[in-house]
């Protein structure tokens, strides 16, 4: 029995004239090793969780978000992008390599990808799930600016062993307290995978913010 | 294609670790979901397998999504390294991913398991992925996955504590002694897999990450490290493990769980570790140290 990946290009490639960056070099072995940053950072959240491989990122993606995208996301999963994220390379970028499906619609997205988190919509926007499929969830990639230079928040839950202390920078005024909203949802909700240049830090929907 | 290691899996007729990369990418996704809602049984689209169900297909697809060239694989059944189970599978991973194995707990990254919870505590980073025959812990209260999914949604186990009431009425004690349902985050009741109750207590606040798949039934769920694992009980009759009045014959463990071995054709038995490369290494420690006390005759 032969089961042959139907790995995307590797070469850069001409759309419209333009010329696209390229998608991993190795499809397998970089979205291995990407997808096991992100198991560890959802396993262990409010941890800075460093890839170790580093990617040409499309504008106005940082490496984490672009390889994060390579290695979740498919013609299966509807994504939501900012409006940041449309207005550079990156929306054409995805749309060839990941081969994805981009809507406009926040409830329905199974990702969202957020460049510009200070015009993230409302989190109650997005797909939070069924009662009786809880999965059904949008998870957000959002990338920012720090995870050290911004308010001081304190992180409890399952994946952190006492407490996290974690300052995430340039999120929106309103986000924790739109965050505990989600956490009366639970075991329904949004999960989060912040990024930040070549970083993932995981915030999955049981996890309790002191802001 | 550019060429390198992703061609010479290619060349082998597969890719490597077997899967697909679409089908990785969907397990992938449910296990970054199975994470985020510890207990819960996301539904995910296997693949066939080019072994039969039983022999750990659940296990062999979550192994497969997660497994990279840098890691060391062990793989055990009931504690044993090498069981037939356990030798197959490890040589599945041998053969379509070329991967270091092992048979310490204390080297191996990811640990494959049937029926046990290796004795050795586990470390952060460390995947423990269990191979599960029936994954709903309501199954036998309730056959129809409609329902028991409404069960979970409402976290309606009035009925699984009755049962189990039941035999504290019949037998005076519970009687379950493996795949002893636990209550995960607080919130969601869930099928350890046939393990012992004995490695139940293993499961709370593990700094490992546990990861289960069942193949039949196309199930993937979680506990994330540090994460609360209370196993069903009442205020009368508080969950219990199993113990031994012995020890190890071979090592000398009294804290390890036990299997009962007949050592020749009159019967005669004695107790060893169920976890073998346990025992061994105590064995071997044991023989190296100046006060040889803790080696029985028999290793
Ligand atoms: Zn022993």
């Amino acid at each position: 029995m032969t089961v042959i990946s139907s790995a995307p290009s590797m070469r850069p490639v001409s759309s419209g004239g333009t010329s696209l960056k390229p998608g991993f070099a190795d499809p397998v072995f970089d979205a291995q090793g990407v997808f096991r940053a992100s198991l560890v950072a959802t396993a262990y959240p409010g941890r800075i969780v460093p890839l170790d491989r580093t990617f040409a990122a499309p504008r106005p993606f940082s490496p984490a978000t672009a390889a994060l995208c390579l290695t979740l996301l498919d013609f299966e999963t509807p994504a939501w992008l900012d409006r940041q994220a449309q207005s550079g390379e990156a929306a054409s970028w995805l749309r060839f390599h990941c081969g994805l499906p981009l809507i406009d619609e926040t409830a329905t997205a199974r990702f969202a990808i957020v460049t510009d988190p200070l015009n993230l919509p409302r989190l109650h926007e997005f797909a939070s799930g069924e009662i009786e499929y809880p999965d059904r969830s949008t998870t957000l990639v959002i990338q920012v600016q720090s995870f050290t230079d911004g308010p001081d928040t304190t992180w409890t839950g399952p994946g952190i062993k006492e407490s996290a202390g974690v300052a995430i920078d340039g999120l929106p005024s309103w986000f924790w307290s739109d965050w505990d909203l989600n956490s009366e949802l639970y075991p329904r909700g949004v999960d989060v995978i912040f990024t930040c240049g070549n970083a993932l830090m995981g915030l999955p929907r049981t996890i309790k913010v002191e802001a | 294609m550019s060429a390198g290691t992703t061609m010479n899996h290619s060349d082998n007729g597969y890719n490597f670790a077997y899967l697909d990369e679409q089908t990785k990418r969907m397990i992938r996704r449910s296990l970054l979901k199975a994470l985020s809602i510890p207990g819960y049984q996301v539904p995910f689209g296997g693949r066939e397998m080019p072994l039969a169900y039983g022999w750990g297909t659940g296990g062999i697809q979550v192994t497969a999504a997660v497994i990279g060239p840098d890691d060391w694989l062990k793989v055990i059944d009931q504690g044993a390294d090498d069981t037939t189970n356990a030798v197959s599978i490890r040589r599945f991973f041998q053969t379509v991913a070329d991967v270091a194995v092992t048979e310490s707990t204390e080297v191996a990254t990811i640990i494959q398991t049937r029926h046990r919870i290796p004795e050795t505590p586990l470390k952060e980073g460390q995947v423990l992925v269990y191979q599960v025959p029936q994954p709903e812990p309501l199954q036998k209260i309730e056959p129809r996955e409609t329902e028991t999914r409404k069960m979970h949604a409402y976290a309606e186990y009035g009925a699984m504590q009755v049962t189990l009431y039941e035999d504290v009425a019949h037998f005076g004690r519970i009687a379950k002694t493996y795949d002893y349902p636990a209550i995960v985050n607080g919130r969601h009741l869930m099928s350890p897999s046939p393990i012992p109750k004995f490695d139940n207590p293993k499961m709370e606040n593990n700094p490992a990450i546990q990861l289960f798949g069942a193949g039949r039934e196309k199930r993937i769920y979680a506990v994330p490290p540090y994460t609360s694992v209370r196993s069903l009980d009442f205020d009368d009759h508080p969950f219990e493990v199993q113990t031994w009045k012995g020890s190890c014959a071979l090592c000398g463990s009294t804290t390890s769980y036990l299997d009962e071995m007949i050592t020749d054709d009159r019967g005669s038995r004695m107790f060893v570790c169920s976890d073998t490369d346990f025992c061994n290494t105590r064995q071997a420690e044991a023989a190296s140290a100046p006060d040889d006390k803790a080696a029985g005759e028999d290793a």
